[in-house]
């Protein structure tokens, strides 16, 4: 593929990472974004890089101690995380988790009430002990999707703002360029990894890709002293203490949204953000005086069973589509590379992602929105 | 896994929302007096009204320049709460006037974000209004609002700024007029428009010393009425410069050197060059404004149940172009301030790191960084701040970008040599007030959003290891850790 052209639609950090593999590969990469770099949910997200569910989880660990150096840019990636049980119910949950945990060799260590609070300055006397993952870590969002950009360019790959994709170009079975309003990029091979908008740019080419795009929120303090270990979360809550030692904690209930070919049209936080306050504050005590200086919502897309759909389409068979099902930031050293290989040799080359493919989807109902009610309010 | 499902996603928000403690016809943020005359009007054509107003602010917020430019010169005094009441009631008799009405007023509360249904949205049961005193949090219905919000301090660096004693026009206005709680005693004021000559008379007025006033432009902006009171008292007015250098101790600024050369001994610097409409909460609720140079910066478009009055509706429009002005400020600032001046205080952030587009110093700069700069970024696309921000942490700090966000976006048109119209506003985001979480928390959550929260969307398949899939792991791990959307 060396010397060929592939454009990358959606510079959100799953492109990104899949611009920065490919243009490793000495590929000719061009991103097209609707606005800037991960705008939208790639740099709103809590930043976590620990998901054991996945497939991709063993590339995942492998690649983010070493992102740093191979990009050339600094992602605040920090190793390992704490959940600590605030209810007796978590504690029987966590435990659980930390049952698979030992069984897949992941390693971990069960922390009693002292040994969070030694572990966790900011906690308190009031949980029912933690769970150490001696793996998986958190990252800073937006510092890492810039980087990812940076670092394409810095390989010669071209990122272009402020141009909406509108539609392709087709001959002979495949996709030969890619429309925005200012203007037609030719292409050998194109990666459409645009998020919730991806329903919308893959019907163009006759491909269903169900999706359902839903908003989620976080809230953020002032900064806090800094933990021993900033991965600390729990609770039902997600999230970190950022390396200036701010709380940066999101979860509980989203709202289902339609997203239409633009993309969100807003972003709004809504009063849960005292909801979420609540959870910290329990969760961290010490940190309970904190102010919370911010709060912000991102918009993101689920498949029908929350899997993310990496797969490369036998018709046009040289588009790659990617979607990381609401849990793409810390999966992204992994997607990218496994999006590189489906675009240059049709298959991952260092894991199975058959369960990631568009064909389970097949048999599909029409109404499966409406079965899961992931149906926006009317 | 065979999913059967209900129909219904539990975790999803709809429904699990509380409703608002009460419900007004109308709520009014900012007991100013268009805030008064506002609310004493509702409350006439037989509306409930609710008039909040956040002073008296706690000591910790003035000393975080929050609502305004404090600049750490108010005395002891705003430490005492009954004393800052009473203070407020005896420099506003009109609030007795809006209780007589029927008004119900509460001081020491802060209105830090508004919520309604609009795109990207439809969960909430009705518009809301975020409250919060010393104690607590709350919510509030309403069917109108009027915002009356005020207008705060425009920052702009100067080498030393980041000290205490340099302050803004409505902050010592505040301190002098209305708590007499001001520390300082040397003033020297930057600007000449009406809102320095206003602020340098009124200091007078106070007993002060105005040591000078210093103006960038080479003539005098302000009424010329004014003009002739500050000549009238022997007060200079340095055309032509800015502020080169200064020089500082324990209790902050001890003086300051002009570009000429001039050295003034001080203990306050005002910073009188502007005020900005205070539209964070317009802002934060993705109401529409407009930039209208005439009227000090952006200001709120106006929705049929959303009103502005006051500043916050704007500067009174005296054909003044207040941004040329301020452009004029920033661009002096530039000329004079160090690659080491900072200018966003809460996150230590340089001149030289802003328009460097680098990281903060606790993060290492290898040489791909280094060779990155605003030029750079401006080959990917316009400058946005909020890009900045996320890069440099510029405006993320504790005082929420108040004092450094309108100075950075100018700075970025300067650099990025385009209009300031074209550079995109910061966003506001709630809440727009500093805010504990042990304050902001809803401590009595309805037991819906208990019983459904979840850390993710509750999806069980989403979170299933691959290894256990097919295998007893899988019912298991649904059965431990998910319920209710799944039967």
């Amino acid at each position: 593929m060396s010397g060929s052209e592939v454009i990358i639609v959606g510079g959100g950090v799953t492109g990104l990472s899949a611009g920065w593999w490919l243009a490793r590969s000495g590929v000719k990469v061009t991103v097209l974004d609707k606005f800037i770099v991960g705008w939208e949910a790639s740099g709103r997200n809590g930043g976590g890089a620990s998901h054991y569910s996945s497939p991709l989880f063993d590339e995942e660990q492998r690649l983010w101690p070493q992102m740093d150096e191979l990009l050339g840019y600094p992602t605040e990636h920090q190793k390992g995380r704490i959940l600590i049980a605030m209810t007796e119910r978590q504690w029987e949950q966590y435990r659980f988790i930390a049952e698979r945990h030992t069984r897949l060799n992941h390693p971990i260590e069960l922390l009693d009430v002292k040994q969070v609070q030694e572990a966790v300055p900011l906690a308190g006397d009031n949980c029912f002990g933690g769970v150490h993952y001696k793996f998986g870590g958190h990252a800073n969002p937006q510092r890492t999707v810039q980087a990812y950009a940076w670092a394409l360019q810095d390989l010669g790959g071209k990122i272009i703002q402020h141009s909406p994709v509108t539609g392709f170009e087709t001959a002979g079975g495949k996709v030969t360029g890619v429309k925005t309003a200012n203007g037609t990029y030719g292409c050998d091979a194109v990666v459409v990894a645009a998020g919730p908008q991806i329903p919308h740019l893959m019907a163009q080419l006759g491909v269903d890709v169900p999706l359902a795009a839903a908003r989620a929120e976080m809230i953020i303090t002032e900064p806090a002293p800094m933990m021993p270990l900033g991965g600390v979360d729990g609770h039902k809550i997600y999230g970190r203490q950022t390396l200036r030692g701010n709380l940066a904690y999101g979860g509980g209930p989203h709202e289902w949204l339609d997203v239409d070919a633009n993309g969100p049209a807003a972003r709004p936080s809504t009063p849960l953000a005292r909801n979420l306050a609540k959870r910290l504050a329990e969760l961290l005590p010490k940190a309970a005086h904190l102010n919370v200086i911010r709060s912000w919502a991102g918009v993101i897309e689920n498949s029908p069973d929350g899997r993310p759909i990496i797969d490369r389409l036998t018709s046009p068979d040289n588009v790659v589509v990617a979607s990381m099902s609401s849990v793409g930031f810390g999966l992204s050293p992994a997607s990218g590379h496994a999006i590189r290989d489906l675009v240059i040799d049709g298959t991952c080359s260092f894991t199975n992602i058959d369960l990631l493919k568009l064909s389970r989807f097949d048999k599909l109902e029409k109404n499966w929105r409406e079965k899961r009610g992931w149906m926006p309010i009317s | 896994m065979e999913l059967n499902f209900t129909g219904t996603d539990i975790c999803a928000v709809n429904g699990t929302r509380s409703a608002p403690e009460a419900k007004y016809d109308l709520v009014v943020i900012g007991a100013g007096p268009s805030g008064i005359a506002a609310a004493i009007d509702g409350a006439a054509s037989g509306a409930s009204v609710l008039l909040v107003d956040e002073n008296p602010v706690s000591g910790a917020l003035m000393g975080n320049d929050t609502p305004l430019y404090f600049g750490g010169r108010m005395t002891a005094a705003t430490q005492n709460t009954d004393r800052m009441l009473e203070a407020i009631f005896m420099s506003m008799p009109d609030l007795e006037k809006a209780m007589e009405a029927g008004v119900e007023l509460l001081l020491g509360t802060t209105a830090w974000g508004v919520y309604r249904n609009g795109p990207g949205v439809q969960s909430l049961p009705e518009q809301v209004v975020g409250l919060a005193d010393s104690e607590r949090s709350w919510m509030v219905g309403f069917d109108r609002i009027v915002l009356a919000t005020g207008a705060r301090d425009l920052a702009i660096a100067f080498p030393g700024w980041n000290q205490p004693g340099v302050m803004g026009a409505a902050a010592l206005q505040m301190l002098l007029s209305r708590y007499g709680a001001f520390s300082g005693r040397r003033i020297v004021v930057l600007g000449s428009h009406d809102l320095a000559l206003e602020t340098a008379l009124l200091a007078l007025e106070y007993g002060l010393e105005v040591v000078g006033l210093v103006e960038v432009r080479d003539a005098p902006q302000g009424d010329a009425a004014l003009i002739e009171k500050i000549a009238e008292a022997g007060i200079a007015i340095h055309y032509g410069q800015s502020i080169a250098a200064s020089k500082g101790g324990l209790d902050g600024i001890e003086a300051i050197t002009l570009t000429d050369g001039t050295h003034i001994a001080c203990d306050t610097v005002c910073v009188a060059i502007g005020l900005v409409p205070s539209i964070e909460l317009v802002d934060a609720m993705h109401g529409p404004r407009a930039l209208n140079p005439a009227r000090g910066g952006y200001i709120p478009a106006g929705e049929p149940n959303v009103a502005a009055v006051g500043t916050c509706a704007g500067l009174p429009d005296t054909g003044f172009d207040h941004i040329a002005y301020r452009m004029d400020w920033v661009r002096a600032a530039l000329r004079v301030n160090a690659p080491d001046t900072i200018i966003c205080q809460c996150e230590e952030v340089t001149l030289a790191d802003l328009i460097g587009v680098q990281p903060p110093n606790y993060l290492p700069r290898p040489a791909a960084i280094q060779a990155r700069s605003l030029g750079t970024l401006l080959d990917d696309g316009p400058a946005n701040p909020d890009q900045i921000k996320r890069l440099t942490r510029s405006g993320m700090g504790v005082c929420q970008g108040r004092r450094c966000r309108d100075q950075v976006a100018m700075m970025l048109a300067i650099e990025s040599d385009k209009p300031f119209g074209t550079i995109p506003l910061a966003s506001h985001r709630a809440p727009v007030r500093p805010l504990p979480l042990k304050i902001l928390a809803e401590w009595d959550e309805p037991t819906a959003m208990e019983a459904a929260w979840d850390v993710w969307f509750g999806i069980p398949t989403q979170w299933v290891p691959v290894e256990d899939i097919g295998t007893e792991h899988q019912d298991a791990h649904r059965e431990m850790l998910y319920t209710g959307m799944y039967k």
